[in-house]
């Protein structure tokens, strides 16, 4: 079999980092190829390169045995490259047929031919099996559905390579099945794929070959035949990791958080949560498994105080919270890792000394009365660095000059440091590495052991069934089933999650 | 200037020596500074809260006018309690004007810039009627007000203004909220990141309406200055511009407090040499203006090609946790 794609030796460095070193892979007709690493270990960059988004500073690229203009991405098109990004580029506000046809239209006089367009849609996904209604409005649609008009718009033109950037980042455990399937499909009619993604259960169940990237370099390069889910972690991060998270059993005592028929809108003006009933009990982890967009971030901002409710109650400690009021919730002993740490978590333009107490900065001992006390700040990050593991040249750095772990070890470290009663921790570990996932999971350990009643929401399946003590489901706003963590099975809780009963 | 006809070096002669050489030189720049430093000043805490203030001319002519007002209307008043009361007169209705533009923003979502243009536009109309019907001088057919009385006249310090060491104080203290209270945090944070601060329990609409009403009143205080120590009394002609040259010294200050002391005595001083450049060497105002908005364009434009490209590669620096 010739290479389909071919890179060679290809470097590429921003200034102050080597993004890429000496990289060389091949990827072949119909063939997988995975491409597995850590945050920052240069997987966006290499194939932005042979997009021709990226221009390397040095090496080749050459695919059917061309070499490809460095940063034109015309030429890559022109060769049978298509790419689907991390990042959907969709126009929210069009129809799949117009999305889909977005750039090249089929025309009649100065008109797009509307007609046509839906037919080559509607035949486009027969041929491939990827099921869509051309019709609908794509902010209408779930994001699986959303990433399967993105795959056909890339396949639209005549694909022989089709490379996919973290493509199951948002999808649930059903989807994500969908897609390996689309892509095995793919390889079998003999397109080449290369994906990229840091999860290792995708590379294992459908990966051909699978090249690790470790700082900008190919750390190793193997099969799933030839290694299993420790072996490819191992080398990620180039040493032993315990993927299954050891903790003590939960001890728990009374419960701390309180949600009673808890009615919350979206930002749209929908009911996003709708009566929903939970309990977490100091001492415990509870982990809310669901599809994204079934009321989770509306249920969290809801109970920290930064999304209005419609009705319900939400008790702390016996405590009614009140609503719509961050900063008194914060002071009543709820911490919140949110979601979006770049968003809502973090001042990225502010020195980590500051980060470490944005929310309590005028609380004792970070300030007294109006003025604050830096020496208390220095003191308090100097230590926070320090136990959280916060890799940074000093406490002064801006966080948004750190890694997405050490962003995030930042924002656990503020949120886990203080006397905290309630743990809402909103997607803690999302695009962060093996290495600080490992951390952070320990440290929502440790929280739980110290007696705070930890509420988990995550959209990876894994993390919640390996730290959750009991198992909430949620689906249409709504707790569907509330299960131990032994009976809380791969299986049962993915139909669940899509709405089936058990 | 060269192209205009005029010898640059006799100009910039003209500028130091004026501007800069000769202590009534120097007392002219230094009050034509004061005003100019704390409509900068007010510029700034908006910068640094998130706001574009560019509604500082109409809050300043606003607490130039209170001022005048209340310089020559009350009366009767020894220096201690009248002089106080025309300088709270600027700066409530400067604040007054400011803080309009802060609860449209804040409760109605309007954008800042909007607001404080079509604010600027009535308050500039309404000033200049005021001044012309209402609150003009007997006798007068200026647009102007009675001249201030004595008891409500800044006195001055051997010879200098003394409204500008007390906005050269004035700038340190914002400097100080800004680095060591709370509320200097609170403000900033919001100016850096709204949902961040929201997420830190920061109220964002009251972050707003504190900082273009203490920017207003900033901006109220230095119209104030001006018509008590400087001009004597309200004349709309005499504070044209001032206001957006605030917006130059903020960004000349790069958004920092202290900044604003050294870009207004600069402005000032070429603001207050333009007329001697004029009669000495030939150089039209308007290419004063032009100096400046050269000034203006160089400083900035390293600082915005800088800013650019950090949120363009920022994203892709970032390396592993390993580093």
């Amino acid at each position: 079999m010739s290479a389909l794609l071919e890179i060679a030796n290809v470097t590429k460095t921003f200034p102050g980092v080597v993004a890429n070193e000496n990289i060389s892979i091949t990827v072949a007709a119909g063939e997988i190829v995975a491409l597995l690493g850590e945050n920052g270990a240069g997987k966006s960059t290499l194939v932005k390169s042979v997009f021709g988004m990226v221009r390397p500073d040095s090496g080749e690229i050459r695919i059917k045995g061309e070499i490809i203009t460095p940063g034109d991405t015309s030429g890559a098109i022109a060769r049978g490259v298509g790419m689907v990004h991390q990042h959907f580029q969709l126009v929210p506000v069009m129809t799949v047929t117009e999305n889909i046809i977005l750039g090249s239209e089929p025309k009649r006089g100065i008109f797009i031919n509307m007609k046509a367009a839906r037919a080559e849609v509607l035949a486009l996904s027969e041929k491939y099996g990827l099921e869509v209604d051309p019709d609908a409005f794509v902010e209408d649609l779930p994001v699986g559905t959303q990433q399967r008009i993105e795959i056909l718009k890339a396949l639209r033109k005549d694909v022989d390579l089709l490379i996919l950037d973290e493509p199951t980042a948002v999808l649930t455990p059903q989807e994500t099945d969908e897609l390996l399937q689309v892509m095995r499909n793919l390889a079998a009619s003999g397109v080449g794929v290369l994906f990229i993604t840091h999860k290792l259960r995708e590379v294992m169940a459908v990966a051909d070959r699978v090249v690790v990237l470790r700082n900008g370099r190919v750390a190793g390069s193997t099969s799933p035949k030839e290694t299993d889910e420790e072996g490819l972690a191992q080398l990620m991060v180039g040493r032993n990791v315990v993927l299954q998270v050891e903790k003590g059993d939960a001890k728990p005592a009374a419960a701390t958080l309180v949600i009673r028929e808890l009615h919350v809108n979206d930002d749209r003006k929908h009911l996003a949560v709708n009566g929903l009933n939970l309990e977490v009990r100091a001492g415990e982890i509870v982990g809310v498994a669901g599809v994204e967009g079934n009321g989770q971030r509306e249920l969290v901002e809801a109970i920290c105080g930064m999304r209005p409710r419609i009705s319900g109650e939400i008790l702390v400690a016996g405590e009614a919270t009140p609503d719509m009021h961050p900063h008194k919730i914060h002071s009543m002993g709820v911490s919140h890792i949110p979601e979006d740490r770049e968003k809502h978590g973090l001042v990225t333009t502010y020195s980590i000394e500051d980060n470490l107490v944005l929310n309590q900065f005028d609380r004792a001992p970070f300030a007294k009365g109006w003025i604050r006390n830096m020496a208390a700040l220095e003191e308090n990050a100097t230590r926070l660095v320090k136990e959280f593991d916060i890799r940074t040249p000093s406490i002064s750095t801006t966080a948004g000059a750190l890694s997405g772990g050490n962003k995030q070890k930042v924002v656990v470290a503020r949120e886990l440091s203080q006397d905290t009663r309630v743990v809402v921790a909103a997607q803690p570990t999302r695009g962060v590495d093996v290495g600080s996932i490992e951390f952070i999971h320990n440290q929502l350990i440790a929280a739980r052991d110290a007696g705070a009643a930890v509420l988990l929401v995550s959209a990876e399946l894994d993390e919640i069934l390996s730290l959750a003590d009991r198992v909430a489901v949620m689906f249409g706003g709504k707790i569907v089933a509330i299960l131990e963590a032994k009976e809380a099975e791969r299986v049962l809780v993915g139909r669940l999650m899509a709405g089936l009963s058990a | 200037m060269f192209l205009q006809g005029a010898q640059p070096m006799d100009a910039y002669g003209s500028l130091f020596s004026h501007g800069f050489g000769s202590w009534e030189g120097f007392a002219k720049t230094l009050g034509k500074a004061t005003p100019l430093m704390l409509s900068g000043l007010a510029v700034t805490i908006g910068l640094r809260s998130g706001l574009f203030n560019i509604g500082v001319q109409g809050q300043l002519v606003s607490g130039a006018l209170a001022a005048g007002w209340a310089g020559y209307a009350i009366q009767g008043l020894p220096i201690y309690i009248h002089l106080p009361i025309a300088l709270l007169f600027g700066i409530f209705f400067g604040a007054l004007v400011g803080w309009i533009a802060g609860a449209l923003k804040a409760y109605r979502g309007i954008h800042e810039v909007i607001t404080t243009i079509m604010i600027n536009s009535i308050v500039l109309a309404l000033v200049d009627y005021l001044a012309g019907h209402n609150f003009q001088e007997p006798g007068q057919t200026l647009a102007r007000t009675s001249a201030v009385l004595p008891s409500a006249t800044i006195p001055k310090i051997f010879g200098l203004p003394s409204g500008f060491f007390f906005a050269v104080l004035l700038a340190w203290a914002v400097w100080w909220v800004f680095q060591r209270t709370t509320s200097g945090f609170r403000l900033d944070t919001v100016g850096r990141n709204k949902n961040a601060a929201w997420y830190a329990g920061i109220s964002v609409k009251r972050s707003v309406l504190i900082a273009m009403g203490v920017g207003g009143a900033i901006a109220g205080l230095g119209g104030a200055i001006e018509t008590l120590g400087v001009i004597g009394r309200f004349e709309p002609t005499f504070n044209t511009g001032l206001g957006f040259d605030g917006i130059t010294i903020a960004l000349l200050g790069r958004a920092n407090p202290l900044g604003v002391i050294p870009g207004a005595i600069l402005i000032g001083g070429i603001r207050g040499a333009s007329s001697s450049m004029q009669f000495d060497a030939g150089v039209a105002p308007e290419i004063v203006d032009l100096i400046l908005a050269l000034i203006l364009f160089c400083v900035t434009a390293p600082f915005l090609s800088k800013w650019l490209r950090s949120t363009q590669v920022g994203a892709k620096v970032t390396s592993g946790w390993s580093n």
